[in-house]
């Protein structure tokens, strides 16, 4: 038996005085989705390029699969796939010829290549490109190559770095399947990422690091749980009629559990209430019972985001 | 810091990778198909074939004796008058951003966090460029070629053949100087620019005042060491020269063949090492 593994030792980079990594040690093994969060300039991208070696630590080691990748990088990332920031494709190159090369490069043999290329192109709809010019792609269609590219050689590990980044919704979504995938395939996913509903959706474990410190490195669960916070959640309900302070206050201010009710404006309302997800079930079902032309009930944060606001304080 | 528990997974087939010198020829491969699709190959091309059909037009009509007097002359005015610009303009098309580009145009974030080394990607890239320049250069030496067995018919001299040799010795040290210059920027103007101003203006004016002002050898230019190249082409060979009398004298310096390769190789040398371990370093911020 083999596990996937992705571990910092130490790991610190400076720019002259501006420290943009300092002593990350994180250690992931096994098959799952890390989700790594922090705010922009935090060092996310940073840690992914020192695990590519499209830069170099100023301090500390960086090992896949046991592999340091600055000492011996060709072994360390032979099974590793990588997305790093938006990588452009040579403009005059089409689909098939750009993930040739990383087919060639990689060492697939020829015909598992040509399948693994029409595999991977239609996994990310792009099938109907496959012999158009690059150069004549939007960004989108770009980043769903370069997914393609990361994902051609069935790599163990594969590393993500925003890989939403100039996609539309669907495309969104449809990377977020092939995560979930990806997960299925007991592959090791470590994906950094601005869209704490996409963490929360995929990732099985969380790493938030913040002015290039780790803050947590946990479960979802367990991050949400010792960081989320007083408990309190907060839910918007939007109505089809007109409603005013004094139903507010009467009528919803008086349920269970509910810590303070505000009106946004005649026809939205935000509820804070206490409590996990029994509370908020019974909320809906007692709300849904007063009608009073309730038509949406949404949360209006996540756990995770409440732990993120919560740990993160301040953006650069 | 807690740390999560790790599942175990079965165990996952690992590849074999390539050797470096099989992910260096996929380097190239890529590298010369990518010039083939843009217009940089052929717009060099059409360069060159304009230079080209310019000589072949000019020395039908008007018949210069400079090139007609003999065989030896016809290709020293040909051959050599042009070549020179040629390679400088090979190694500033293909060389000038083929190192700068992949920062600049984020082409080498594709390439790098794959598992290859990067010596594997300069090579590849500085062979795909040696390639597209020597089809250059051969269809010029071809046309060059086809000219002088028109007005010679096949006496070839040798010398041309010592001259084609020096090209591509002059070829190879200029790449290796643009490839070394496109490591030094990320900036693909700024390597194409110093490229260019380099070989074109500079080189020729130090060499000029080195040899009129402070009238020593200037055997530290790779312009100079390329002048084996004509050089070679002239019977008989040129040697330094001095003209003049007191503090009017004037020295024409000539380059020996040994002199001229040592130059150049050192360049090649000197550059491809330090043009290596410059984008070994280089990080992609």
């Amino acid at each position: 038996m083999s596990t996937p593994s992705i571990v910092a030792e130490n790991l610190t980079k400076r720019y002259g005085s501006f420290t943009a990594l300092s002593n990350l040690n994180l250690k992931i093994e096994g098959s799952k989705c890390v989700g790594f969060l922090g705010p922009n300039g935090a060092g996310k991208t940073t840690t992914l390029k020192i695990f590519t070696d499209m830069i170099r630590a100023s301090e500390g080691r960086a090992l896949i699969n046991g592999v340091d990748v600055h000492l011996n990088k060709k072994k360390a990332l032979s099974s590793v796939g990588a997305l790093i920031e938006s990588p452009e494709i040579y403009p005059a190159l089409t689909p098939r010829e750009a993930l040739s090369m990383v087919a060639d490069l990689r060492g697939l043999p020829r015909a598992e290549a040509r399948k693994k290329i029409e595999e991977t192109v239609a996994e990310v709809k792009m099938n109907e490109w496959l012999d158009k010019k690059v150069g004549k792609f939007s960004k989108g269609m770009k980043q769903r190559i370069n997914i393609a590219a990361a994902l051609l050689s069935d790599p163990e590990v594969i590393m993500l770095d925003e890989p939403t980044t100039g996609l539309d919704p669907r495309g969104q979504a449809e990377v977020r399947d092939i995560v979930k995938d990806l997960k299925k395939k007991n592959r090791l996913v470590f994906m950094s990422s601005h869209l704490l509903n996409e963490v929360q959706e995929i990732c099985d474990e969380v790493a938030m690091i913040d002015h290039g410190k780790l803050l947590v490195y946990d479960s979802l669960s367990n991050v949400t749980t010792r960081f989320s916070g007083d408990g309190s959640n907060t839910v918007e309900i939007e109505l089809s009629r007109d409603i005013d302070d004094q139903s507010v206050n009467r009528n919803i201010a008086s349920l269970t559990s509910i810590s303070s009710v505000e009106r946004i404006d005649s026809r939205k309302v935000r509820i804070h209430f206490s409590g996990g997800i029994q509370n908020q079930e019974r909320l809906l079902q007692d709300l849904t019972m007063m009608k009073i032309g309730m038509i949406s009930f949404r949360p209006s944060s996540s756990a995770l985001e409440d732990t993120y606001l919560n740990l993160i304080k301040d953006t650069l | 810091m807690t740390q999560p528990t790790s599942p175990t997974v079965p165990d996952l087939k690992r590849r074999v990778l390539p050797s470096s010198v099989s992910q260096i020829g996929t380097i190239t491969k890529y590298e010369l198909v990518n010039y083939f699709r843009s217009r940089r190959f052929f717009v060099l091309l059409i360069i060159g074939l304009i230079i080209s059909a310019l000589l072949t037009t000019l020395v039908a009509y008007y018949r210069p004796s400079s090139f007609l007097s003999s065989t030896l002359s016809f290709y020293s005015s040909w051959w050599a008058g042009a070549i020179t610009f040629v390679i400088i303009l090979s190694g500033i098309f293909y060389g000038g951003d083929a190192i700068s580009g992949e920062f600049q145009n984020k082409t080498g974030y594709f390439l790098v966090a794959n598992p290859l080394r990067r010596s594997s990607i300069y090579i590849g890239k500085w062979l795909g460029a040696l390639i597209a320049s020597i089809i250059m250069l051969g269809v010029f030496a071809a046309i060059a070629i086809g000219n002088g067995i028109y007005y010679f018919g096949f006496n070839i001299p040798y010398q041309l053949w010592e001259s084609l040799l020096f090209s591509l010795l002059y070829l190879i040290a200029v790449l290796g100087f643009t490839f070394f210059f496109s490591s030094l920027f990320k900036s693909t103007s700024m390597s194409i620019l110093v490229t260019a101003i380099l070989f074109l203006f500079a080189f020729n004016l130090i060499q000029s005042l080195v040899e009129g002002l402070v009238k020593i050898e200037p055997w530290f230019l790779i312009t100079y060491g390329a002048q084996i190249i004509s050089n070679v082409l002239t019977d008989p060979y040129p040697t330094t020269a001095t003209q003049g009398f007191g503090p009017n004298t004037f020295t024409t310096f000539a380059a020996t063949i040994p002199e001229g390769i040592a130059i150049l190789l050192a360049y090649f040398v000197v550059t491809a090492v330090l043009g290596l371990l410059l984008f070994e370093r280089k990080e992609f911020t």
